[in-house]
């Protein structure tokens, strides 16, 4: 049995963005905050540390979750994936992210982060969705910019660019 | 805000789960997704000494028929529900009723029994429980005791689980008939306002499940004796619970939603059943 008594540090091994790391922290402290303040991934964004906004989504064993509603020490052990992961050692930008270029699919950029890693799972599992399918999937995310029209314009095109690449 | 100092457990069997919650009580939690008890532990609402994490127990991943009904374990997700291949030949309420469980973000952490655990009024998951006559299969150091949906669910935010206790796993019957669901929410993932479930079998009376509509998931048998006939046991139905007043909606207009989606969702699972 792991145990962690409160106020204790531990040390958690994990996988981030592919590269095997670790870092201590106490059983209270979030996954959001292990990964911005301990590993210094701060791509990904705190919003409202309640599970509500969804800025702090990241992906576990390739699922879409909340970091803030995610312990550290849950994830021990797990791989994540991060924002950071997306484009490649060059900066070159993936095709979700190009999509949200092209469609203005952001003004300020803080939601951004959560709404491309839980696009990065959705279409992942579900890569030619309708646009009634994308809106459910972003109604689990705050953005006070776009109106959000961007947003799903930008998903639709990022899933037809991906599919003409895969077929 | 963040969580006040707690240990963390993560045993790796259910004797040595119980064993905390036999030792700790009330002062200990069980956390499996956490999609409302994190939120609850930020907002300091809760401040339990000992979170119990039980998602890494072999076999309380599982989903399994057993005799007739659908047991899923404890650390099964919503999602992973969701995406059983058998759902909705075997529980399509569930199938109809689960894409309104929260969002896909938190479906993919939230779990299936976390969701009964913490019956709140108008979820969607107690609601399919109560209406198909599930059970509740509880675990501590005394033994297994299985409840009924309406012996579990005592009221909002209440169940008859002892503090020493784990759901270990919640049984859904399957049935054979047609079925239908229905909510009205502020937004598509919001809590609902009222939701409404309803069962038909061949050559029996109808169920009818009713959400946000009183502390506990509602569910009578109407008499399928025509529109009419199922018009007016719903609007007694609408009386008879009277709804309630908070920021989301008025009694009266609860009441006013149940008049509206109740004949619809049973017309919808007397067709399904045709």
């Amino acid at each position: 049995m792991r145990r962690v008594n409160k106020g204790e540090r531990a040390r958690l091994r994990l996988t981030l963005n592919g590269r095997a790391l670790s870092g201590e922290a106490e059983p209270r402290m979030l996954l959001s905050d292990f990964l911005r303040h301990v590993l210094g991934a701060t791509g990904t964004h705190v919003g409202c540390e309640h599970g509500v906004c969804g800025c702090c989504t990241v992906l576990i064993d390739g699922a879409a979750v909340r970091s803030c509603l995610t312990l550290a020490v849950q994830a021990e052990g797990r791989a994540v994936t991060t924002v950071e992961s997306l484009a490649d050692g060059s900066g070159k930008l993936n095709a979700l992210q190009r999509a949200f270029q092209n469609n203005h699919a952001l003004q300020c950029g803080f939601c951004t982060p959560g709404i491309l890693m839980s696009f990065t799972d959705f279409l992942a599992r579900n890569p030619d969705p309708t646009e009634t399918e994308v809106v459910e999937v972003l109604s689990g995310h705050l953005c006070r910019c776009t109106g959000y029209a961007g947003i799903v314009a930008a998903v639709l095109e990022a899933a037809k660019e991906m599919k003409s690449k895969t077929t | 805000m963040k969580p006040r100092p707690f240990d963390y457990a993560r045993p790796d069997t259910i004797d040595e789960a119980v064993a905390i919650l036999g030792e700790h009580g009330d002062d200990a939690r069980v956390l499996a997704g956490g999609q409302t008890l994190l939120a609850m532990l930020n907002l300091r609402v809760v401040e339990p000494a000992v979170l119990v994490d039980i998602t890494r127990i072999p076999g309380l991943d599982a989903i399994r028929e057993v005799d007739g009904k659908v047991e899923v374990g404890a650390a099964v997700t919503q999602n992973r529900l969701l995406a059983w291949p058998a759902l909705t030949q075997k529980l399509p309420l569930l199938a109809a009723a689960l894409p309104f469980v929260g969002h896909f973000q938190t479906r993919n952490k939230g779990t299936v029994c976390g969701s009964v655990a913490h019956a709140d009024p108008t979820s969607e998951i107690p609601l399919s429980l109560a209406l198909l006559e599930g059970e509740v299969v509880l675990r501590s150091r005394r033994g297994t005791r299985v409840l009924s949906a309406s012996e579990f669910q005592q009221g909002m935010l209440a169940t008859a689980r002892a503090a020493d206790e784990l759901i270990a796993a919640v049984r859904f019957p399957v049935v054979n008939g047609g079925v239908a669901f229905r909510e009205v929410a502020r937004r598509h993932g919001d809590f609902a306002v009222v939701g409404v479930a309803a069962v038909a079998e061949p050559a029996k009376t109808i169920r009818l499940g009713v959400a946000g509509m009183a502390d506990r998931p509602a569910v009578r048998r109407i008499r399928a004796d025509g529109a009419a006939g199922i018009k007016d046991a719903i609007e007694r139905l609408a009386w008879e619970l009277e709804g309630y007043d908070d920021i989301h909606a008025s009694a009266r207009m609860r009441r006013d939603l149940l008049r509206r989606i109740g004949p619809v969702v049973v017309e919808e699972a007397i067709r399904c059943a045709a």
